[in-house]
């Protein structure tokens, strides 16, 4: 099976992205996360203006599967929070690098993302 | 699937609508080759529906409005409404008060057939085999529940001590046959349930080491432990320390080994397992947790595997619960009313729950142990529950016990022996866990039905992938062990596109589980609109 990991962002080995744009990390699940867990029925995400550090987990995805925690590949302050999913989980399913992202965190350290998997580097850890 | 909710209207409306076989038997398009795939037996089980709705509620059927304390309903001869046949009488508010309401007023055959179409869309242990793994489904037998339903059973308890001796002898008997069975110098059967034992026992851990001005945070549980075991440690104050499993599913003793210390109050452990094997180092592991301080508890969930040959006490565990629904054939309860005695060592006898039925003076009272950690249910107990679990040990006796274990154990090692799934481990005691490979194990479960068994457990334990853990107790013969294995080995022949939509012979069909986690309802009033579904 192939997965879609697109190649402008970064991830960490628990099957989550990292999109940087302007100082701010939009953070979402992956391809192959979503298809590992079916379908997602319920999302917890954190409050705005929470303060995460690099690998806490942040959120929780539920399937009719498994729960799973969510980790953050990096440290920083939650600026926004994708409400939508909470009331249509199934974007997580339809389009994770889009529509189904989770939160946004101002990044408090850029060198954070040298430490995370390239595109090539996940793809062969999900091949 | 196969409880009393399958027949409602909640799992009507979740049931996927776009299943082909529609509201009918589904012949020809549920993909069951009865001529081949199991020998022996053929299953359909009854679907009642109306209009798309399984069994309509006895308020769908009829409600017939019934006047309240009307002197004109010449049909209330029973004298209820004899004190207000006006409502200005009424106490209450005008506003809290109607009147008339509409009851189902059917008449006694409908009601019966009503009850008996719900009964044929369930499927219990009467049904067929229920091999669900670490839940032990024994058949109840019957002599137990008569032995509850004697009027001489009826007992209140607020009543004295001095008029009650033969319940409290028969609750000081089996105080005795458990601590027996057990290996424990002292039981209280007051916890109401299995989980509400492990707090009751843990508890008792936390004042024994309180008492001896000891402050120990933390409980270390196995991986494959039963997840009530986590939840009671983290109920009880205690920090959850999670021990992996070694390579073989056993215990790792160095690293138990290195999770314990002076802030160990206890390790909660299950022999055999979860996986069904034994903890041959079971003397180490006592050692190794005692020399920190630490207490051993013993979940009682596998304890059909050693019934009559061997006992917690004797392997160094100090507490231990007893799960009578599953050993000692009382009823699952679903929610109770149960029962989940505690066994402790003489040395945490002082910290059982009040009150506890002692001897005294050549009869039986009720007690408050000195040090006792107070009440963790009402009176002594759920005693019409502890009265079927006498019942049950009393007829078995020792002999009956031993050949209990013993064919359990016999049973789970042939079964296992007879399926094509892989099943990793083994030999095994009373229980094995098979893996369903490349198939989803939820939905061999599902087509397991369609074969008129019940699944086993799955997709746990996590250490055994797509987990199929199956327990089929000592009551099945060597045929229903071979259409089990039957069932599970047709099941392993089919494709995925067989195994996902089913099952299809079923009273309820494969359940919109998506769809129920994304809206559900919760309540029988959100559940109205469903009757205009098809």
């Amino acid at each position: 099976m192939n997965f879609d990991v697109p190649e402008d962002l970064r991830y960490l080995d628990t099957h989550e992205w990292v999109r940087v744009t302007d100082g701010t990390a939009r953070i979402g699940i992956s391809d192959f996360a979503q298809d590992e867990l079916g379908d997602v029925v319920f999302v917890d995400l954190p409050e705005e203006g929470e303060q995460l550090a690099a690998g806490d987990d942040f959120g929780v995805v539920e399937s009719i599967k498994a729960v799973s925690d969510i980790y953050t590949p990096v440290s920083g302050t939650v600026s926004a929070v994708n409400d939508a999913v909470e009331g249509e989980p199934e974007l997580l399913n339809d389009d994770p690098y889009g529509d189904g992202w989770l939160v946004e965190v101002e990044l408090a350290d850029e060198s954070e993302l040298d430490a995370l998997l390239s595109p090539d580097e996940y793809a062969d850890q999900t091949a | 699937m196969s409880d009393g909710n399958g027949t409602d209207h909640g799992d009507a409306g979740g049931a996927d609508h776009g299943d082909p076989g529609g509201t009918g038997h589904g012949e020809g398009n549920d993909g069951v080759d009865h001529g081949e795939a199991v020998s022996g037996t053929i299953y359909d089980q009854a679907r009642w529906t109306d209009d798309g709705v399984y069994e309509p509620l006895l308020a769908e059927k009829d409600l017939t409005e019934v006047r309240i304390g009307g002197a004109d309903d010449g049909d209330s001869g029973d004298g209820s409404g004899a004190d207000g046949d006006s409502e200005g009488d009424s106490p209450l508010p005008s506003a809290l008060t109607r009147e008339s309401l509409e009851l189902p007023g059917l008449a006694e055959p409908s009601v019966a057939r009503h009850y008996v179409r719900l009964s044929e869309m369930n499927y219990g242990v009467e049904s067929g085999p229920f091999p669900l793994g670490s839940c032990t489904m024994k058949y109840n037998p019957k002599f137990t529940e008569e032995s509850a339903a004697r009027p001489a059973a009826a007992v209140h308890p607020d009543r004295s001590d001095r008029s009650v001796q033969g319940v409290l002898a028969v609750m000081h008997a089996l105080q005795d046959y458990l601590g027996r069975i057990g290996g424990m110098d002292a039981v209280t059967l007051q916890p109401p349930a299995g989980a509400a034992g492990e707090f009751t026992g843990i508890s008792i851990a936390r004042a024994y080491h309180e008492d001896n001005g000891e402050e120990r945070t933390e409980v270390v549980v196995p991986d494959s432990a039963h997840g009530t075991n986590f939840a009671t440690a983290a109920m009880a104050g205690f920090d959850v320390v999670e021990l992996p499993s070694g390579e073989d599913g056993r215990i790792d003793t160095e690293a138990l080994a290195a999770a314990v210390g002076e802030q160990t109050a206890a390790l909660m452990l299950t022999n055999p397992n979860t996986l069904g094997l034994f903890e041959r180092d079971i003397e180490r592991i006592a050692d190794i947790v005692h020399d920190a301080g630490g207490l051993l508890y013993y979940d009682g969930a596998n304890l059909n595997a050693l019934l009559g040959r061997a006992r917690p006490g004797d392997m160094g565990f100090d507490v231990m619960h007893y799960n009578v629904h599953k050993t000692f054939a009382t009823p699952h309860g679903g929610g109770g009313p149960g029962a989940g005695p505690v066994g402790v060592t003489a040395e945490l006898a002082p910290y059982l729950p009040r009150p506890h039925v002692r001897e005294a003076g050549g009869g039986y009272e009720l007690s408050d142990p000195e040090s006792s950690i107070g009440k963790v249910h009402g009176f002594a107990g759920n005693w019409l529950v502890l009265l079927k679990a006498y019942a049950y040990i009393a007829r078995l006796g020792d002999a009956g016990l031993r050949d209990a274990s013993a064919k359990a154990v016999l049973n789970a090692n042939y079964l296992a022996s007879r399926i094509d799934y892989e099943v990793p481990h083994g030999p095994f005691h009373h229980e094995f866990v098979a893996s369903a490979g490349d198939q989803d194990a939820a939905d061999v479960a599902k087509r397991m039905l369609d074969y008129g068994v019940h699944p086993p457990t799955t997709k746990w334990p996590e250490t055994v992938s797509e987990a199929l853990m199956t327990e089929p107790t000592e009551v099945e013969n060597r045929e229903t062990l071979d259409d089990l294995a039957a069932a599970f080995n047709a099941v392993a022949g089919e494709d995925a596109a067989t195994v996902e939509r089913a099952p299809s012979r079923t009273a309820a069909r494969r359940i919109d589980q998506v769809g129920a986690a994304r809206d559900p309802r919760l309540a029988w009033q959100d559940l109205g609109d469903l009757d205009t579904h098809p």
